[in-house]
């Protein structure tokens, strides 16, 4: 709201480089301006200052639709934006808009249901009928099915349980694998956070902190926790342990790494 | 009248053998299955499930927000399907929701927490001293001139925990309150009903699928397909993994790592719920 008494600068001097095929999370506390750094990228929201090159396309003055084509967005709590009557219709929605043939439309909506496990029946549901776990995976197929080159994934957990977590996060991974997408994972959870990026974009207060490897980003301890982050329990775990016994490095985030390293010391004192 | 179960403790919450089906599907669905469960006066308890599992059904039988269709729901003394005990119950067992931004009903925080009592008939005066110490008790009391719905997450779920508060229940219920809160806000509310529960011993049933939040109880019950499945201390119901993974929840990290190293044979015992106790019991392995 630039000029107004609420003029608040949301995304202060932002610089950054993702590379094609490159799995990143970014994090920051509530009001750090990732949301909003997110919303630029298909243009939802366009930059007061600077430039935004998204997969080939210079963003400013940019006709929407094909930068819509390239990016999509899932926002929280997807489901909410399910209208249709049946499931089908939903994820067919943006195709329609995007003016893709019958046959075309039809092969790839059965195609992105079966990436999102969304069984034959399903598709002839009502969005209505069916658990909140699988609206969350029609909305999904919804954006899937316009086959963007990159993903953005705005808290995609928020409200599954842990089982609900875990399918949802096996489908993203194969499709980052095979289809080689993009992805950007914004979320809280720093287990998740984790578990699937291979790199770390740290925000706060509308300013990028920290741009780097997991390792890198959790071995920061203290300073995310001064700017409203954690770091995994695993990781707080190596770094309690790391007072007692220096040899125990810092910045673990996997149970798996931390077995190891913990494992590899107990076998050694017997 | 208080009511006193075998080991004399006092009953807040008697379910007996409760049933309850939801029928508006094509088929009906038993979300609460015979389900006998004791909760005494100033417990902690966290239930755990997950999605589906009828945990959110087993909260809304507790302040007779709905009425079992067969077995007993009897709270502090008062069984709940009988229509002239339902207002004494809502009164006393206050329930949190998901979602703060669906509680909100004043345009500022204090004439929003001065809701409550203010339905129950209480007179004006007293309305007001009861918004304010409810908003003390919280420690939100900096908040009450402004506009709920421009808090964060966490501060609004704080101002519908002192708007329950207002009514001065003997239980609140929170129903996955902190889920759509971030850490922050999360932690926020966990401290607040922690200190209720330890300084004014108010018993807190809190419906939850985060393992560290179900830590903090004294007892955790966990429910799947409409049943207990297991209950007991969050150390005891841990420290079974494989249980607890194949009910579709997960132990905390730490939990699953001395456990991948118990299976190892490199550590004996594996109860552990937080960073603490690993550290302790590592410590003492490695020397």
């Amino acid at each position: 709201m630039k000029g107004t008494p609420f003029e608040k600068k949301a995304l202060d001097n932002v610089s950054m480089e993702l590379k094609k095929g490159e799995f990143a999370a970014l994090i920051g506390h509530t009001g750090s301006g990732k949301s909003t750094l997110v919303q630029h990228l298909n243009g939802l929201l366009k930059q007061d200052e600077g430039q935004l090159n998204v997969a080939g396309l210079e963003t400013k003055g940019r006709d929407l639709k094909e930068l819509r084509k390239k990016v999509g967005i899932v926002f929280q709590y997807p489901e909410h934006q399910l209208f249709e009557e049946t499931v089908y219709k939903d994820i067919e929605f943006g195709l329609l808009k995007q003016n893709i043939p019958d046959e075309e439309r039809r092969k790839r909506i059965l195609d992105t249901a079966a990436i999102m496990e969304i069984s034959e029946s399903m598709l002839h549901k009502s969005p209505y009928e069916i658990s909140g776990g699988q609206k969350r995976r029609a909305a999904i197929a919804g954006i899937l099915v316009l086959e963007p080159e990159i993903l953005v994934l705005d808290e995609p957990a928020a409200g599954l349980d842990p089982s609900g977590t875990r399918e949802l996060f096996d489908i993203v991974t194969s499709l980052y694998r095979e289809k080689k997408i993009t992805v950007i994972l914004v979320s809280h959870s720093m287990e998740l956070v984790g578990d699937y990026a291979s790199r770390i974009i740290v925000m706060n207060k509308g300013r990028i902190e920290h741009d780097g490897t997991p390792s890198e980003v959790f071995g920061m301890g203290n300073k995310l926790e001064e700017i409203g982050l954690g770091v995994p329990q695993i990781t707080k775990l190596m770094a309690r342990l790391n007072e007692y016994y220096p040899e125990i490095a810092r910045d673990v985030y996997t149970i798996e790494d931390a077995q190891r390293i913990i494992g590899g010391i107990l076998r050694r004192g017997r | 009248m208080a009511v006193s179960n075998r080991a004399g403790r006092d009953l807040m919450i008697e379910i007996k053998k409760a049933e309850y089906i939801y029928d508006n599907h094509d088929f009906p669905v038993k979300a609460v299955d015979d389900v006998s469960l004791e909760i005494n006066t100033g417990e902690f308890i966290a239930v755990l499930g997950r999605n589906g599992s009828g945990k959110s059904t087993l909260a809304r039988l507790m302040n007779a927000l709905i009425i079992p269709d067969s077995g007993k729901v009897i709270v502090l003394g008062k069984d709940s399907s009988e229509a002239e005990n339902v207002w004494e119950i809502r009164k006393n067992v206050g329930m949190i929701f998901q979602n703060p931004d669906n509680q909100i009903v004043g345009t500022t925080v204090i004439e929003d927490v001065a809701f409550g009592p203010e339905n129950l008939g209480v007179e004006p005066v007293e309305i007001k001293k009861r918004a304010l110490k409810a908003l003390d008790m919280i420690g939100i009391e900096e908040l009450r001139e402004r506009a709920p719905h421009l808090l964060s997450g966490g501060q609004k779920q704080k101002v519908a925990i002192a708007g329950v508060l207002a009514m001065k229940p003997s239980c609140i219920i929170l129903d996955e309150s902190t889920s759509m809160l971030d850490p922050v806000g999360r932690r926020e509310v966990l401290e607040t009903i922690r200190k209720l529960n330890k300084i004014e011993n108010m018993t807190i049933i809190h419906i939850t699928h985060h393992m560290d939040e179900a830590c903090l109880a004294d007892r955790v019950v966990v429910v799947d397909e409409g049943k207990i499945v297991i209950q007991g201390s969050p150390r005891e119901v841990f420290s079974d993994v494989m249980l607890i993974e194949s009910l579709g929840l997960d132990v905390p990290q730490v939990t699953r790592l001395l456990f991948n190293l118990k299976k190892e044979g490199l550590v004996d015992d594996s109860a552990v719920i937080d960073i603490d106790e690993a550290v302790g019991k590592l410590r003492a392995l490695i020397g």
